[in-house]
């Protein structure tokens, strides 16, 4: 086990339980994935197991390296990638990449030669000597996935990596991401509010809400715990009563839909569409993750007010100094 | 070995920054020279202290009121790393709270070290006369300012949330400890009230200490400054450190 999370709690200052009481094991060369809300409590766990944050209580290892009490070997161990941008726009891309090399004393007969190497592979190497202020996004984020991976962590949490980023450049993030865990050994630890992404990236699923674990397996298995594929209805007044099958194992009215759980549903719709009544559309698909999450929270996952604090950042790193 | 790397590292960020923003070094040349330039001349047709020329006299002063000011708003950047999160990448290295302290440190006191050689070489100019000594001693006076103030800017910077309310209450700090140093003054014979606030002022000790070494006029001997003034800095470098170990990301 890469990282063991030992009943882990953070409560702030305004009492407000960010982790409530977290127990979790972490695979090596395993891609593990955080999905929940935005103030689920992702960003706090990483940044308790990165040593930026004191538990409350309970505590964690990393490596073998317990966070509160080795914190610079945990350090020397990790690397990450925050939700915000982190990186001197006041210097070049290379720089950062330097002082970053420095900071974690990366050898120096190694130092140029692993900064050429990450600035090609995340496509940078034309860019480096510009500064990062006229960097787009994306490509401070894939500087910043660079960074992280600059003094050769086991471990790498990358905490939202494609917030705010346009379709293509997500597209991109998740290339490097793929093709980072085929070349290296390493363990990702991944957060994220995107059902696509956990869903391509992630070999285990813990699904946070309100702090706590609510369900953990692979994408595979969540989707099947669903029991069925998803039926909805647009329909006036349904006839709830007459669908008394054993093959219907969910059925929820929001708005004029009628969402129905039906197991092998190709076979059943018929019969379902008899009895229903009047219906004015139908959709019918297998389950995704944002059924799975809705299934145990009974909430969307982008419900709530979007952060978007991402692009916010940026445009206020602009107006520094 | 690491953290020594880890310091030139947080320094050469510093350095990096401070070459490229022309302004920074301009702004910081300009008021002391507006106060040499006008106010010194302006004044020193009236007035002379201790038969000296008022612009020579205030020189010291006008020396360290640079350095004070410099190194005093140099915490701002702490509050802008926090701001634009590069604070973060900084506290996830394996580097200790002291060797980050003490990288910021550095990359202050070189703002205004370089600031001060432009200074001191303004003083060629109206006539101030140096010997390896006076300038060996200045140095040092600057460079023990300059460690105390820059921390101390740090440690108010370590408790900032934004750049304006920082600078609100640096200068809050930095004007009663400039206009207290005797910078424009002679200290001799003030009413009591005034004179103790002036003694409590740690700037009074670089002030007299370089019109010391400069003019050959101080009302304490040149190592009791010093030693004062060093006692500050290291008071100031201690009690950073302790603020950065506190201090939130």
């Amino acid at each position: 086990m890469i990282i063991k999370i030992d009943d882990i709690t953070k409560v702030y200052e305004n009492n407000i339980t960010a982790v409530d009481n977290i127990h979790l094991e972490i695979k090596e060369g395993e891609i593990f994935g955080l999905l929940g809300p935005n103030g689920a409590g992702k960003t706090t766990l990483i940044h308790m197991l990165a040593t930026l944050i004191k538990p409350t209580s309970g505590t964690a290892s990393v490596n073998n390296y317990d966070i509160i009490k080795q914190q610079e070997e945990v350090r020397r161990n990790i690397g990450i990638v925050f939700q915000d941008p982190s990186s001197d726009d006041m210097l070049t891309g290379y720089e950062n990449l330097k002082l970053h090399a420095l900071m974690f004393n990366v050898p120096k007969d190694e130092r140029e030669k692993k900064i050429k190497s990450l600035l090609q592979l995340v496509g940078l190497s034309k860019r480096a000597n510009d500064r990062v202020k006229y960097y787009s996004g994306g490509m401070r984020r894939r500087l910043e996935l660079a960074r992280g991976l600059l003094h050769s962590p086991k471990v790498l949490f990358l905490d939202e990596p494609t917030l705010g980023l346009d379709p293509q450049s997500r597209e991109h993030v998740w290339g490097y991401i793929e093709d980072l865990v085929k070349r290296r050994n390493l363990s990702i630890i991944i957060t994220t509010h995107y059902m696509e992404e956990a869903e391509r990236l992630c070999n285990r699923i813990a699904i946070i809400d309100n702090g706590k674990i609510v369900i953990l397996d692979t994408p595979k298995n969540l989707k099947e715990k669903i029991g069925g594929d998803v039926v909805r209805l647009k329909i006036k007044e349904p006839n709830l009563k007459k669908l008394n099958f054993d093959y219907i194992k969910k059925m929820k009215v929001k708005g004029e839909y009628l969402f129905l759980t039906v197991k092998e549903a190709s076979k059943h719709l018929q019969e379902i569409l008899k009895l229903v009544g009047e219906v004015e559309t139908v959709e019918l698909r297998t389950p995704t993750l944002n059924d799975v999450f809705l299934h145990y929270t009974g909430r969307n996952i982008m419900e709530g007010e979007p952060e978007g604090g991402y692009v916010d950042k940026i445009i206020r790193a602009r107006a520094r100094r | 070995m690491s953290e020594i790397t880890g310091l030139y590292a947080l320094w050469l960020r510093e350095f990096i920054v401070f070459r490229r923003e022309h302004s920074r070094i301009a702004s910081a040349i300009f008021l002391p020279l507006l106060w040499l330039g006008i106010f010194g001349t302006g004044l020193g047709t009236k007035v002379d202290i201790e038969g000296m020329d008022y612009r020579t006299f205030i020189f010291p002063g006008i020396l360290c009121m640079a350095v004070l000011f410099t190194s005093l708003f140099f915490g701002v950047y702490i509050v802008w790393d926090r701001k634009i999160d590069f604070l973060k990448e900084v506290m996830v290295a394996p580097l200790s709270r002291t060797t980050i302290f003490m990288g910021k440190v550095l990359g202050g006191i070189t703002d205004s070290l370089l600031e001060s050689i432009i200074i001191i070489a303004f003083g060629f100019i109206i006539g101030i006369s140096y010997s390896l000594y006076s300038l060996l001693m200045t140095f040092a006076f600057i460079l023990f300012l300059a460690i105390g103030m820059v921390s101390l800017g740090l440690i108010i910077g370590s408790l900032m949330e934004s750049p304006e309310g920082f600078g609100m209450v640096v200068s809050f700090v930095a004007f009663p400890m400039f206009f207290l140093s005797g910078a424009l003054f002679d200290v001799d014979g003030l009413p009591t009230w005034l004179s103790i606030l002036v003694l409590i002022d740690p700037i009074t000790y670089a002030v007299d200490g370089l019109r010391g070494t400069l003019l050959g006029t101080s009302r304490f001997s040149i190592v009791i400054d010093l030693l004062i003034l060093s006692a500050f800095a290291l008071i100031m470098v201690i009690l950073g450190t302790q603020f950065f170990k506190r201090m939130k990301v």
